[in-house]
């Protein structure tokens, strides 16, 4: 039986500090006060002090309610029964079926040593032109979809969940609203997909520091499936609501924040979440898709600013559509030579025209003259959004290539179009050959 | 010597503070015992018995009298043959055979020899008895990849030594001793193949340092013709997420003329530096034949790896960088990124409580990042020979913020500022270097006379661009708006360039000065145009030739074809014709 302190001297925020001694460093403890009983985590210790998040929250704490210390770090259950199941932010049922302690694994792991890590291969199809395409996903990748509060973020998640060939599917909500957690569920239950589906769901009505732990848990039970050999999609909504959590933390532990009140370490606790996807040499992957919501649709705001220096790119999604500028997918080129030969080609092209129809497009708004040029290109970046970048279209990735030949050739002639003549020989629609 | 032991007395993060009754030294390195497990840190801040040290590892678990063992040593670098080809952690582990022993992740407190002692090496001897050598005096060599590695006298050594023994050539441990001396205090020592020096102090056993002039090739149009990069000199390569600047990096290691590249991949992702690793073995160096890995030293402390040994991830890189200078060689070090390496910093000043200055980055950065790039240098040797280290830090400023500390403190100590922009990426206008805002103190490889009118060019096509969107093209004259597609041309054939294609990835000296002679060509050349109809569709095309130009290899003979058909175009609408 391991000793209860009830000497708390600091309540503070979130966190608490109680006198203790033999207390380990990110152990976790039990509070239990008249709220009813909660977990908290070490977050510090000093001399005889030990300072403890509190994962429900501090209210209704008082200092000579019990702390009982259970030397053990987070752990979360990552057995084949989990697979269908509900979690809360702590990692107890949130469907009413009772707790799962077989298969325990720690989570907050080290990292991979990357020398056993591997070059991503695999192409993970979507059947949405802007992404196969234009900014193609990979297994293993790591992406964050940049986007604002009320854009159909959850909906885009749902739709690349049921869509992708994976073999596991592991949501993490933070802060996530009643509504879209009951759509996400049903979307997968309905398509079938509960059952290779893991939840941990912390909504937006749950204490705050509770979401600290569900990507750490999400990606801990993706690792270990992934081990097994699985290739684990995991989908983490929304990280800005994890930034905010860390922030309150940092702010009550006094540290100095470095910007907008973040603490100085938000790059590294992002990275070291992030850099859990992975394809491993011999076994399985983990790709992460994860919202980030911007706040004022500010992409210079820490939370997607750091993200974007961790991730392998990201998707913006702004008006209901997967904007082609900005957004990228940094392992695009490990998989898109391999798909057709003039997949490059035409992404390029086709992305280098739509930005000289945006030009035109601000000149005709100025009121000038649009020249022929502008013109094909005014002609070329309504047919672009209309068959591109629409978020209904659901094509191959063959189909959709095909079809930027098209467009093409319905408005340049080939030498305008800025590609290599041979590539044009062959694929250049032959219809509309007569015209050049 | 006693063991020197102090006792934990609180954990914050990644520091640690240790009260202690002995001495403590600033900067040793000390361990931290907890469970079975030993944590490699190194003390930052004494403060009467109470000593701050930041841990390289995760600190879970460590609790409040848990032991710490203080080392005596400041945090080394092992230095020796065999560096070349291998794949460290920022304290120097090797990644590859710490996955031997502790399979996919990476287990704390697993610390293992940077160079393996028990390797053999040929080595043949420089030195006879009765010699007097100084630290950095060669010894003898052995031969690693295409170079001759020089056994070097102890950099630590300390005034005069005389030879007392050497062995003779032959096989031997990288352990071994090859030779012995001793001093005039009558002090004895052993030199092996394998020595230790502390990371964070600069080796400067040569004569004198130079003033870089020679340019480092790197094969990138871009850099090489208009912002380049010398020999000895140093570059930073800032720019916004996704402007390409890991992409421009691995470019320049892959191509850059240098004897021996360093990788620093520092607090990026590991996806970035598998690609090195799984690649590189199996690339040519075009310049000897073998690959490019036999060249290539990789130093991986990615983002998810411990904070601590992000900082410490530099000096071990720029240390080995230094060591292959003494040896005659050029080395360029490539640091991706130097912001992360400051964000280390930041972090372990607010544990400290330091008095925060701009971001709440500490008042000291400035001067960290001028040392750290001052390290840099084209150096003569006291044999004579020239060595050099170049050093080009890639910068992720915050926001693409170019204002921030750590852009602006390394503005004022580099020499080339390769400055990439957002808006040129998004027009996948790639390597995304701007044209107008980046600078370079160094020469350049090209005719001068012809790149300064190309700049010209260059800054007038902007200034047209910027007038047409206010007055439209109808109000632009036809003599500016065609030095607006010129700038455009040269944009498009000369300024990007396909990293992707095997061709157009790297244009040697040769070939940027035959293209670019061309290109001059061109702009300079008087166009007859009727309207800007017909002004458009000519620079398209001839685009469209260059651009097919550059995809081809000088030695095909379609080159010439090609240049032939080029030749033809520019007649086409002369205006003398």
């Amino acid at each position: 039986m391991r000793k209860v302190y009830h000497n708390i001297v600091r309540i503070a925020g979130n966190v608490i500090a109680v006198e203790a001694d033999n207390v380990a460093n990110n152990e976790l403890a039990e509070v239990i006060s008249s709220q009813g009983k909660s977990l908290a985590q070490v977050i510090r210790l000093q001399d005889n002090l030990v300072y403890l998040q509190v994962f429900a929250g501090s209210r209704g704490v008082s200092t000579g309610d019990p702390v009982r210390f259970l030397g053990k770090r987070m752990q979360i259950s990552a057995s084949e029964m989990l697979l269908g199941r509900i979690l809360n932010g702590c990692g107890e049922p949130r469907d009413g079926r009772p707790e799962l302690n077989i298969d325990m694994v720690d989570i907050g792991g080290p990292s991979v040593n990357p020398s056993r890590r591997i070059i991503p291969r695999n192409m993970i199809r979507t059947n949405i032109p802007m992404i196969d395409v234009f900014n193609t996903l990979v297994e293993s990748q790591k992406l964050p979809i940049f986007s604002i509060a009320g854009e159909p973020y959850n909906q885009l998640l749902a739709r690349i969940a049921l869509q992708a060939e994976v073999d596991v599917i592991i949501i993490g909500g933070m802060g996530l609203k009643y509504d879209d957690y009951l759509y996400l569920r049903n979307t997968l239950e309905n398509q079938g997909a509960l059952n290779r589906s893991v939840f941990i769901v912390h909504t937006a009505a749950d204490p705050t520091v509770e979401c600290l732990m569900v990507p750490d848990m999400a990606l801990a039970v993706a690792e270990k499936y992934a081990l097994e050999g699985k290739r684990v999609l995991t989908l983490l909504t929304d990280m800005t609501n994890f930034a905010d959590a860390k922030k309150e933390i940092a702010i009550t532990m006094e540290q100095i924040p470095s910007n907008r009140g973040y603490p100085g370490d938000l790059y590294s606790q992002l990275a070291s979440r992030y850099e859990k996807a992975v394809d491993f040499d011999g076994a399985g992957s983990i790709t992460i898709l994860a919202v980030t919501t911007m706040p004022g649709d500010d992409v210079t705001h820490p939370v997607p600013d750091n993200t974007g220096y961790i991730t392998e790119g990201q998707f913006y999604l702004r008006n209901g559509r997967i904007e082609p500028f900005g957004s990228l997918s940094r392992l695009k080129q490990q998989v898109n030579g391999k798909t057709r030969k003039d997949h490059r080609a035409i992404m390029d092209a086709m992305i280098r025209l739509y930005a000289e129809y945006k030009n035109s497009l601000e000149k005709q708004s100025m009121g000038f003259l649009m020249s022929a040029w502008d013109n094909k290109l005014l002609k070329y970046g309504k047919l672009f959004e209309a068959r591109m970048m629409d978020l209904s279209v659901n094509i191959s990735l063959e189909d959709a290539l095909d079809l930027g030949w098209k467009t093409l050739a319905e408005c340049f002639d080939k030498n305008e179009v800025g590609m290599k003549t041979d590539l044009i020989n062959e694929f250049w629609p032959k219809a509309q050959d007569g015209k050049n | 010597m006693a063991e020197n032991i102090g006792k934990v007395a609180g954990v914050n993060g990644n520091m640690v503070t240790v009260a202690f009754t002995g001495t403590v030294m600033q900067n040793e390195v000390a361990y931290v015992r907890t469970g079975n497990e030993i944590l490699k840190s190194e003390v930052i801040r004494v403060q009467g018995k109470r000593a701050d040290v930041q841990v390289f590892e995760d600190t879970y678990g460590i609790k409040v009298g848990d032991e710490v063992e203080f080392s005596g040593e400041l945090l080394s670098a092992e230095l020796g043959p065999g560096l070349l080809t291998q794949v460290f952690d920022g304290l120097q582990n090797p990644l590859p055979r710490l996955a031997e022993a502790s399979g996919f992740f990476l287990k704390r407190g697993v610390y293992l020899n940077a160079l393996d002692p028990e390797r053999i090496w040929d080595f043949t001897p420089l030195v006879k008895v009765g010699d007097t050598v100084r630290a950095g005096d060669r010894i003898g060599f052995v031969p690693e990849g295409i170079f001759k590695h020089y056994i070097m006298t102890p950099f630590i050594w300390q005034g005069e030594w005389t030879i007392d023994a050497v062995v003779p050539a032959g096989i031997y441990q990288a352990g071994e001793a090859v030779a012995k001396a001793s001093n005039a205090n009558g002090e004895k020592r052993d030199i092996t193949m394998i020595q230790r020096w502390p990371v964070k102090i600069p080796i400067n056993h040569y004569a004198e340092k130079l003033l870089p002039e020679k340019p480092l090739v790197t094969a990138q149009r871009i850099i090489d013709t208009f912002f380049p990069v010398a020999v000895g000199g140093t570059f930073c390569t800032p720019g916004p997420f996704g402007a390409g600047k890991t992409v421009l990096q691995h470019a320049i290691s892959r191509y850059a003329d240098a004897d021996v590249v360093i990788v620093a991949a520092c607090g990026e992702r590991a996806g970035e530096v598998v690609e090195i690793l799984r690649e590189y073995p199996h690339l040519e160096d075009p310049r000897t034949g073998k690959t490019l890995m036999d060249r290539s030293v990789i130093i991986c402390n990615t983002s998810s790896m411990p904070v601590a040994a992000r900082e410490a991830s530099v000096y071990t890189a720029v240390t080995l960088a230094e060591y292959y200078r003494q040896m005659g060689l050029n080395a360029l070090l490539l640091a991706d990124s130097t912001s992360r390496w400051a964000q280390a910093l930041r972090e372990m000043s607010g544990r400290l409580e330091e008095i925060p200055g701009d971001e709440a980055f500490p008042a000291y950065l400035e001067s960290r990042i001028a040392a750290f790039y001052e390290r840099a240098g084209l150096v003569k040797l006291r044999s004579g020979e020239l060595g050099s280290v170049t050093i080009g830090g890639a910068v992720s400023p915050a926001g693409g913020n170019f204002e921030e500390p750590v852009t602006q403190a390394t503005l004022k100590v580099v020499g080339a500022f390769l400055g990439l922009s957002r808006e040129r990426s998004d027009a996948r206008r790639y390597p995304a270097i701007h044209p107008l805002d980046s600078w370079s103190k160094y020469t350049s490889v090209v005719n001068l006379k012809e790149l300064d009118f190309a700049r010209h060019i260059l800054r007038r096509g902007s200034e047209v661009n910027q007038m047409m969107k206010v007055i439209g093209e109808d109000g632009t004259s036809l003599a500016d708006y065609v030095i607006y597609l010129k700038s455009e041309f040269l944009d498009y054939v000369y300024l990007q360039q396909n990293t992707f294609d095997p061709v157009d990835a790297s244009s040697d000296l040769k070939r940027q000065n035959y293209v670019f002679d061309k290109v001059s060509e061109v702009l300079a050349h008087e166009f007859k145009f009727e309207d800007k109809d017909e002004a458009r569709r000519y620079f398209l095309e001839l685009r469209q030739l260059f651009l097919d130009w550059n995809y081809i290899a000088e030695k095909d003979a379609k080159f010439k074809t090609q240049e032939a058909a080029i030749d033809a175009k520019i007649k086409e609408n002369s205006a003398n014709a």
